[in-house]
């Protein structure tokens, strides 16, 4: 009840979605599982993105990088697989490229002060130029992520069928999306890293490591992109194609602001993009209206940068988010 | 200092010694900030570190906290004279500490702050109940009400820095730093946080108090050293007989006239008119609400009042940095008169006001450029600095020269970039570049703050200066006694607006203090 | 996002709180440190390295570039000094390779300018790509609808309205973070992805479509209103040489240009003397998307088969970001950054055809290239604490 009150106008849109949607699903279950299922295979992408935002910008550091760490994580997760021809070894290959990558981004800027932007540009960069070297084509795996039946939960009506239905990756998005935001919340692990996000030197004082905590969160994050992209190249799809990541990465971020840097409204702000665009999908496929289908690729780019334009002086970054943290000074 | 005092004191020597330092030294670059520093405190003591701007102190109390690295030296604490290697070492040692600017994380609540470091968990949860009762436990033994639930950001100062001294207190301390404490706080919190300072020394709390308020020091320390330029040029052990000016000589190295010379004022036509103004602050809250005033030609107009009290947003406004959200501010009066209300800064400067901001590496001045171009900063584009839109560096650098010489800026020529110079200089470029275009209005915001005491003297003169030559003044400080010793009239401020108007020489610091407090919650 | 004015973290406490950099009242006129914990300038050839080190870094991150590339190109069972040899032989030492490299380095020069500019008033400008889109396809449709106008005007037309679509689509971004506060770095790689998507449709079967051939493409230019290369100079070098010349004066020289770097090294200080943060975005942004658009202009008037395709753009925009880094900022430097970056491009295609190494090895040399430049972990091995301070981009990402 009190968290109701607290957060009265988020409950209350959710609670009018769920109507709506069920409301949907009486009067046409087909299309209504269809479309939501659709929204959310890509929004899940979407998540695992807005999650790696949200703890790098939790800690204080920008993460624009996102997009070429999920790219070099569904290159490396498809190749390995190709190679070994094994779906587990790829998962983690998927997942250690990403800790490099996030590796990556904690030192330079963290330890090496290099400007958080240009960090991320310069992985952006350097994922698109690796991974086009070592492109090889006419590779194969063996099989992609198989999709699966959570118990009981695929059995609820609607839900089940759009999110207990479907490959380890979503249900992993779902869940990490909760479980960060108990962790964020409710843990010393969360109260720290907020602290060194917002304020580093009173956590400094505090004597929380700030360098510490920056370089461990700025890592880990970094494997959940390369989740992200080992889900694009084999739960997904079962191929790896260049520049993969599309601008998912980028779609993240704005969800990640939309979403305020929570993680279950960022959950919320990814399902609402996929829906847009499932949405967009459906009109054409059932040529209610006739778009050309290039405008429903840029739905969500438009859509970023409406939702930025509105969200602009509604919702606040972490304070030291982008800044570097030395020391004594 | 009485007798009983005294004897308590004297009973201190013989106490445990709870910090040592010998022979500490620590440099930045070729500044040697702290200089073979050695001193002592015994356990329940109230030791003074005074100085000035820049003496060293808060280098000094960094380092025990280790929150830096001394070059060179012991520190010892309890007898353990191993190295401090951050602040989590310190705390384990008992070390807390009060700091300057408050460490305390604007966007979560009390009891948030108050665990943060040392939280405890119940199942791998935080335990914010417990967090709670333990803000309320010892905000009750303390006597120091704070709400847990709370965000720091809606708190006023006074209240922050309350929270900031619980925290100090949540882990067991046997010795609390308080850096400048009351440099934010209205007399009357001063006096009361004077109050728990000797009711924790009593409690056997040993304090290291920072402060550059010579009354403080005389009412509450037990002993004083006293820093300059790195250096402990002196030590009081008994400070029953000894007077704010013998302090004061010992700051600066020779006397310091504490009062500014000053001709009695000669108002003449009203120059700046504000009536009613609204501003609002960066979180759109009201923070100027109803502000009248005016300030005529050739006197000093002092707004008094504890820092956070819209002083900021009615300056900003008033130089058009800040829209208002109603009101009107004129500037002259009769039929001349101009309607700056919204101008633009630079608008506003045209029409006649200069402006000494309150934070100068912010807003005065970009480091990055040389002390000449700092010097046009806002007249870059006109004749004889630009010919069109083709800048004329000669004319810049002469015009730069000229003022190096009449304001005394301590640098070599005026292509060193500003970011190089001294605090005082820096604030000496800015009063130069606003005092030269010989405005109707001089605004001054915080016009000695970070600055030496050579500078200050320097800018006081000036301002008066530019008074006697005709200029309305409006001086806003924080510092109660700059105001009483520069103003000829003084409005308080509190809660946005001007509670009272005083004249300069009628002004009685405690009526004054009782006012920034706002009578209906004086504490 | 929300307030502009929040100030930044309080990492570093002003000097009220006993800074020792403040000098003492009766101290001797002599020169104050310069920062604080900036030990004194280093003599003999440290020195000389640490006062030209805007042109030592570069140098060096692309010494250690080749140098990984060559272990890369080794690792592939290929000879690296053979490859390197041949791709610069190819670069530079034949007529067509040369021309090939000079028209390369033309558009680069520009979207390195693209760059460069807003970088000085704090702006990262991701947006190369998109505007030089703009700039090309807004150039295609005037250079056909335009047709029958005489030669020398449809030229300058067509040239002219490549700069203004490169400026229109660059502004967009601008007034997203006047009015919006919406970051220029998502804005601007939002609009390249916008831009594709919607230039596609335009060339694919969408009105600026020519249906007569196989793969999407816009008309043709005019044959007589092409501009042929003079031997192996192309003709919008001199042109965007000049204009590296000219940006490069106008920041130094002119009122705009003080007005542009003070926003970007103190916005507050900007506002206080009375320069609009407002208007130096905009016209840094539009000047910018002018540059870029023009170098899609160039890439339409003076490349075969002068026609807006759906590869026209490459990586340019994206080199020009490689470039204006690597040009540590400074328009001037983005010349010879540029004619680096060109040479590379331009002899990629040989090292295929020759030695059977896959072009592509040409962007990982200029990532690692890009990501050598700015580590600033390199200069500081080097350079200790002698190194320039940077502009902190990402310091007004929650701003």
């Amino acid at each position: 009840m009190e968290w109701f009150l607290r957060n009265k106008v988020w409950a209350t849109t959710a609670l009018l979605v769920l109507v709506a949607a069920y409301a949907f699903y009486f009067v046409n279950s087909n299309i209504a599982v269809s479309m939501f299922s659709y929204a959310w295979f890509l929004a899940v992408p979407l998540v695992l993105g807005a999650m790696v935002g949200v703890i790098g910008e939790r800690s204080g550091v920008v993460n624009i990088g996102i997009e070429g760490q999920m790219l070099v994580g569904a290159f490396a997760a498809f190749f390995a697989a190709a190679a070994t021809q094994s779906v587990i070894i790829g998962v983690i290959a998927g997942a250690l490229s990403g800790i490099a990558m996030g590796a990556f981004l904690a030192f330079t800027t963290v330890k090496g002060q290099l400007d958080q932007i240009i960090a991320g540009v310069v992985i952006n960069i350097v994922a698109t130029g690796i991974t086009s070297f070592y492109y090889e084509s006419g590779k194969t795996i063996p099989r992609g992520l198989p999709n699966f039946d959570v118990p009981l939960l695929s059995k609820i009506p609607l839900i089940g069928p759009v999110f207990f239905s479907d490959g380890p990756i979503a249900l992993f998005a779902l869940v990490i999306a909760l479980v960060l935001h108990v962790l964020l919340f409710k843990t010393r692990w969360g109260l720290r890293t907020r602290a060194v996000g917002e304020y580093p030197s009173a956590a400094d004082t505090a004597g929380i490591n700030v360098v510490g905590l920056r370089l461990f969160n700025v890592t880990v994050a970094g494997t959940l992109a390369g989740i992200a992209g080992t889900y694009l190249s084999m739960e997904a799809t079962s191929t790896f194609e260049r520049d993969m990541s599309a601008g998912r990465g980028f779609l993240a971020l704005a969800i990640l602001i939309f979403g305020a840097w929570r993680p279950m409204r960022a959950l919320a702000a990814a399902l609402f993009f996929g829906f847009m665009s499932a949405s967009a999908s459906q009109l054409q496929a059932s040529n209610v209206v006739d778009i050309p289908q290039q405008f429903i690729n840029l739905l969500p780019y438009v859509l970023t940068l409406v939702v930025l334009a509105a969200a602009a002086g509604r919702v606040r970054a972490p304070g030291a988010v982008g800044q570097p943290f030395v020391k004594g000074d | 200092m009485t007798d009983t005092q005294a004897e308590v004191h004297e009973a201190g020597r013989s106490r445990e010694t709870l910090l040592e330092i010998e022979g500490l030294s620590k440099a930045f670059g070729t500044v040697r900030a702290n200089e073979d520093i050695s001193l002592r405190v015994d356990r329940g003591e109230i030791v003074a570190l005074l100085g000035e701007n820049g003496a060293g102190k808060s280098t000094l109390v960094k380092q025990i906290f280790g929150l830096m690295t001394p070059d060179a030296g012991t520190i010892t604490i309890k007898g353990d004279s191993s190295r401090i290697k951050d602040p989590k070492d310190a705390i384990r040692r008992g070390i807390g500490m009060v700091h300057q600017h408050f460490q305390l994380v604007p966007v979560m609540t009390v009891a948030e702050n108050m665990m943060l470091g040392h939280e405890s968990t119940r199942s791998g949860m935080l335990d914010l109940d417990g967090a709670r009762d333990m803000v309320r436990e010892l905000s009750a033994r303390h006597n120091l009400s704070v709400d847990p639930d709370a965000e720091v950001e809606d708190l006023p100062v006074g209240t922050q820095q309350r929270v900031e001294i619980l925290k100090a207190l949540s882990r067991e301390v046997d010795l609390l730093i308080l850096d400048e404490p009351t440099a934010v706080l209205t007399p009357q919190e001063t006096d009361e946080l004077l109050g728990v300072m000797k009711d924790l020394a009593a409690g056997g709390t040993s304090i290291v108090f920072i402060t550059h308020k010579l009354r403080e020091v005389l009412s509450v320390a037990d002993r004083c050293y006293v820093l300059r330029q790195g250096k402990v040029v002196g030590g009081v052990d008994d400070l029953s007989s000894t007077t704010t000016s013998d302090l004061a000589s010992m700051m600066v190295g020779r006397e310091v006239v504490l009062r500014v010379d000053k001709a009695e004022a000669t108002p003449g036509e009203t120059v700046l008119s504000i009536k009613d103004l609204h501003v609002r602050d960066d979180r759109g809250l009201p923070a100027v609400d109803g502000f009248d005033l005016e300030v005529r030609a050739g006197e000093i107009v002092g707004v008094a009042g504890v820092e956070g009290n819209g002083q900021r947003e009615l300056v900003e406004s008033l130089a058009g940095m800040r829209p208002p959200v109603s009101g009107s501010v004129h500037l002259g009066s009769g039929a001349d008169a101009v309607d700056i209300t919204r101008s633009n800064a630079r608008d506003t400067n045209n029409a006649g006001v200069g402006h000494i901001p309150e934070d100068r590496e912010k807003h005065g001045l970009v480091g990055g450029y040389s002390i000449a171009d700092n010097l046009v900063l806002n007249r870059f584009d006109e004749a004889p600095f630009a010919k069109g839109f083709i800048r004329d560096f000669g004319a810049v650098r002469e015009y730069a020269e000229g003022l190096r010489t009449e304001f005394d800026i301590r640098s070599p020529n005026v292509e060193a970039p500003a970011a190089s110079l001294s605090g005082g200089n820096k604030q000496k470029v800015v009063v130069a570049r606003e005092m030269s275009a010989r405005p109707r209005l001089l605004m001054a915001a915080q016009p000695t703050r970070g600055v030496d005491v050579g500078s200050i003297e320097f800018v006081h003169r000036r301002i008066v200066e530019a008074r006697d030559a005709g200029a309305a003044v409006l001086l806003v400080s924080a510092e109660l006694d700059e105001v009483l010793s520069l103003a000829d009239r003084i409005a308080v401020i509190h809660g946005g607006k001007v509670v009272a108007e005083i004249a300069g020489k009628d002004a009685d610091r405690t009526e004054i203090g009782r006012l920034m407090a706002g009578d209906s919650d004086s504490h | 996002m929300a307030d502009p004015d929040r100030p930044p973290a309080k990492d570093t406490p002003p000097d009220a709180g006993g800074a020792p950099a403040t000098a003492p009242a009766e101290a001797p006129a002599v020169p104050v440190v310069a920062e604080r914990g900036a030990p004194p300038p280093p003599t003999g050839l440290l020195g000389f390295l640490v006062r030209h080190q805007a042109i030592v870094v570069p140098i060096l991150a692309v010494v250690l570039a080749f140098a990984i590339g060559a272990i890369l190109i080794r690792a592939q069972g290929f000879n690296p000094t053979y490859a390197y040899q041949r791709l610069f032989q190819r670069s530079f030492l034949t007529e067509g390779g040369l021309l090939a490299t000079l028209q390369k380095t033309t558009p680069l020069i520009l979207v390195g300018l693209a760059v460069a500019i807003p970088l000085k008033v704090g702006l990262f400008n991701i947006g190369g790509q998109g505007q030089l889109m703009a700039g090309g396809i807004g150039a295609a449709w005037i250079a056909h609808s335009l047709r029958d106008l005489p030669v020398p005007v449809l030229v300058i037309v067509s040239v002219i309205a490549g700069l203004l679509f490169g400026a229109m689509w660059a502004s967009i971004a601008a007034l997203l973070k006047t009015t919006r506060g919406v970051h220029e770095v998502i804005s601007t790689i939002m609009l390249n992805s916008i831009a594709v998507g919607l230039i596609d449709w335009l060339i694919n079967g969408g009105p600026l479509a020519d249906t007569s051939q196989v793969f999407p493409t816009t008309h043709a230019v005019r044959e007589d209103a092409r501009l042929l290369p003079l031997g192996v100079l192309p003709w919008g070098l001199p042109v965007a040489l000049i204009l590296a010349v000219l940006v490069a004066w106008m920041l130094k020289r002119t009122t705009l240009g003080f007005e542009l770097q003070t926003v970007g090294r103190n916005r507050f200080a900007a506002g206080y003397a009375g320069i609009s943060t407002t208007k130096a975005t905009i016209i840094a942004m539009a000047t910018s998307g002018a540059l870029a658009g023009l170098a899609g202009t160039l890439e339409l008037l003076q490349i075969e088969p002068y026609r807006y395709q759906s590869g026209i753009a490459g990586s340019l925009g994206f080199d020009g970001i490689t470039i204006a880094l690597l040009a540590r900022g400074n328009p001037l430097g983005t010349i010879p950054a540029a004619i680096l970056v060109g040479a590379m491009r331009a002899g990629a295609p040989s090292l295929q055809f020759e030695l059977g190494i896959r072009p592509e090895v040409v962007d990982v040399l200029l990532a690692i290239t890009l990501l050598m430049v700015s580590l600033p972990v390199i200069a500081k091995w080097i350079f200790r604490r002698h190194t320039a301070k940077q502009t902190q981009l990402a310091g007004s990402w929650g701003a």
